[in-house]
């Protein structure tokens, strides 16, 4: 039996949270209207079965297995470690991951859920696509309708995605409000769900939004962190010294650092700092942002002081967002993760870097973690071990990291 | 001061009518019209008034409050603008006046500061959609202590366990969400509508009002055969919108108001036939 089931049988600190309130620590709860809160409440019996029933979990290792592709390699990437002449780095490959990054280890399970409800349509938000993708890939799967929502913005710049999406069959809703990016998205899909919500299931990307989202994408995208820590731990005897992660709305994140929580690891999340922190344009929530309520849930956000919320910027558009899960404020809070920037240039830069080093075109949003690990891994001895998640590959950013530098030339 | 919220209900009934509750953004389309419309909704036929605190992410709300409300934003409407509006309007409103708003507004000026701003402004009452009573706890604490009515929300898919929840923290009335979706146009009020409607009325003293969707004075007729009144803000919204200048705004509003309160004025008068045939 797959080791996911350690998860709901482990009581030790950290582990524990979100409370029966869906709260991890002040964050979380649920911040909806009445309508969906019958939704909600179902959604968590539903899951919570799903968790004590093995055959759920059966059908969702198979289809990780058989049609995602899991497990995903730990690869050590020697040339770029070499290079930057500190820490060992390794790479948990989400990248090779059937289309193309982690969100398919959440689409499978919601989508497993979603039959099991009874519900046949699918609403599903994206910024960078890769969602999208993912959800019109389960959907076609269990033969679920699917709509895609997605700011008109993000369908200029990942016009890749938004084709895969339509030849996987879901419908691409285009979304011209506010900044035209993820966050409008979402209040589409939100809009969309609250009008169908007797027949249609939101399935939701990130570890962001009302209980049990949080919690529930948290425990699907687990399997990264689960299984890294198990292949360093069969190759190196050890664990590593430092966990990577980039932070959008911080699902790859909670999805690597949650299962090493109680390990003596430290751990750091990377936000996009787009054109820097000073310069207002940028999307790093938990380093620049204020408590508040966004998307069905209470967490650090950008805000402007009468609680407007603001249009963040990254040239990643998966970290185009001015809200973060909960559970990545209350890790801030209690300073078990820290969570440090990294620009558009910087990530351009590391983009560049893996690519020309190890061969391998890692998404913009994973680069940002990479940028992080370029600043970092000189500092550190050789003996050291670096675990960075390269949550995405960048065949979709190829187009834009081009256009990227030749404006800046 | 004006009358309460409770005793504007009672009068509309005691009048035989259902109660007319038009929605407005503040500060839509501009804070001089604003204002002009408010009174004008006041002095035309409305029982009580519902005010929006824009906010940036109206995920309730459909494409005519969400224009409305990007429209108040971009001319730099802030919750503290639109409370000085409401307190500058009050010494002329007869109406008792509700705010509606999101969550995260509410929150970044602090739930006390917002219930004491709030009654220093004259208004009555706070409905905050995305705000269920599991969450409302401090809230409530707050809006209590400032005498502010806090109106919750119940849908069309909420069951009956819920419904005991809500009510208990409910005061002033009772917002029942006349469909699932946002706010917006819909063509025609069902019988099922009506029977849910009652039911809902038959687990609560509270006035109930019917919102969501109400556009035209025939469907609010057919509702004031169940509910004690409606809400209508969309079909306001775009009216307004419609028109070109103040005047003509603020015309068309104070007519949309009188036909509605017509409509509603017949539409209770026949409230007793209307049961004994549902029955």
């Amino acid at each position: 039996m797959p080791r996911w089931q350690a998860l709901s049988d482990a009581p030790r600190a950290g582990f524990h949270l979100p409370d029966e309130r869906g709260r991890f620590g002040p964050y979380g709860g649920r911040f909806v209207p009445e309508t969906l809160m019958p939704a909600l409440e179902e959604l968590e019996s539903t899951y919570e079965e799903a968790c004590r029933d093995p055959a759920f979990f059966t059908e969702l290792h198979e289809l990780l297995r058989d049609f995602a592709g899991r497990e995903t390699p730990l690869y050590e990437a020697r040339r770029m470690s070499e290079i930057l002449g500190g820490a060992r780095i390794f790479l948990k490959r989400e990248d090779l991951l059937h289309t193309g990054a982690h969100k398919i280890n959440n689409t499978l399970g919601q989508a497993l859920l979603a039959r099991r409800m009874g519900k046949n349509r699918i609403v599903a938000e994206t910024g960078a696509g890769q969602h999208g993708v993912a959800a019109a890939t389960a959907a076609a799967l269990l033969g679920l309708e699917c709509v895609v929502y997605m700011g008109t913005l993000d369908m200029e710049r990942q016009a890749l995605n938004v084709a895969r999406i339509k030849l996987l069959g879901a419908r691409v809703e285009p979304v011209d409000s506010g900044g035209r990016t993820l966050k409008d998205a979402v209040n589409e899909a939100i809009r969309d769900w609250v009008t169908h919500v007797s027949t249609t299931h939101y399935m939701l990307g990130s570890v962001v939004g009302p209980h049990p989202y949080p919690k529930m994408v948290r425990d699907f995208q687990s399997v990264i962190g689960r299984e890294a820590r198990k292949q360093i731990l069969d190759r190196q005897g050890r664990l590593p010294d430092l966990l990577v992660a980039c932070v959008g709305a911080g699902s790859n994140a909670m999805g690597l650092f949650h299962p090493f929580l109680e390990d003596p690891v430290q751990m750091v999340g990377v936000e996009a700092g787009g054109k820097g922190v000073q310069s207002g344009e940028h999307a790093a929530t938990l380093a620049c942002g204020t408590v508040g309520v966004l998307h069905g849930a209470s967490s650090y956000l950008l805000q402007d002081a009468h609680g407007q919320i603001l249009e963040p910027h990254s040239i990643a558009a998966g970290l185009d967002y001015p809200g973060v899960g909960p559970e990545h404020g209350h890790l801030k809070d209690t300073g078990r993760v820290q969570y440090v920037t990294a620009t558009d240039g910087e990530a351009v830069s590391a983009f560049q870097m893996l690519s020309t080093t190890e061969g391998i075109v890692p998404a913009l949003e994973s680069a940002h973690a990479l940028a992080y690990v370029i600043r970092v891994a000189p500092k550190m001895p050789r003996d050291a071990i670096i675990l960075a998640c390269l949550s995405g590959r960048g065949d979709k950013d190829v187009g834009r990291v081009y256009q990227y530098l030749e404006g800046e030339q | 001061m004006s009358k309460t919220i409770t005793e504007a209900f009672e009068e509309a009934r005691d009048e035989g009518r259902g109660a007319f509750i038009p929605y407005l953004t503040g500060g839509f389309p501009d804070e001089e019209t604003f204002e002009r419309l408010l009174l004008a909704l006041d002095g035309n036929g409305a029982d009580l008034l519902e005010v929006g605190i824009p906010f940036s992410d109206p995920l309730a709300d459909g494409p005519a409050i969400q224009l409305s409300s990007r429209m108040a934003l971009e001319r730099g409407t802030t919750p503290e603008g639109v409370l000085n509006l409401i307190s500058r309007a009050r010494k002329t409103l007869q109406c008792p006046l509700l705010i509606m708003t999101y969550w995260n507004p509410v929150m970044k000026m602090g739930l006390e500061e917002f219930a004491a701003r709030a009654k220093e402004a004259g208004v009555s009452g706070v409905i905050v959609p995305d705000l269920p009573p599991e969450e409302a706890e401090a809230w409530v604490t707050a809006a209590e202590e400032y005498e502010l009515a806090t109106v919750f929300l119940v849908a069309p898919t909420t069951p009956p366990r819920r419904l005991g929840i809500i009510l208990s923290v409910c005061r002033g009335f009772v917002y029942y969400v006349s469909l699932t979706g946002v706010t917006g146009l819909r063509s025609e009020i069902s019988q099922e509508l009506l029977l849910s409607v009652r039911g809902l009325k038959a687990h609560t003293d509270l006035p109930v009002a019917v919102g969501f969707g109400i556009s035209t004075p025939e469907q609010g007729r057919s509702l004031v055969h169940a509910a004690d009144g409606v809400i209508v803000g969309s079909a306001l919204i775009r009216l307004v919108l419609s028109q070109q200048t103040p005047k003509a705004r603020v015309g068309a509003a104070a007519h949309f108001a009188q036909s509605f309160r017509d409509a509603l004025t017949m539409g209770a008068s026949c409230k007793g036939s209307e049961e004994v045939d549902a029955s």
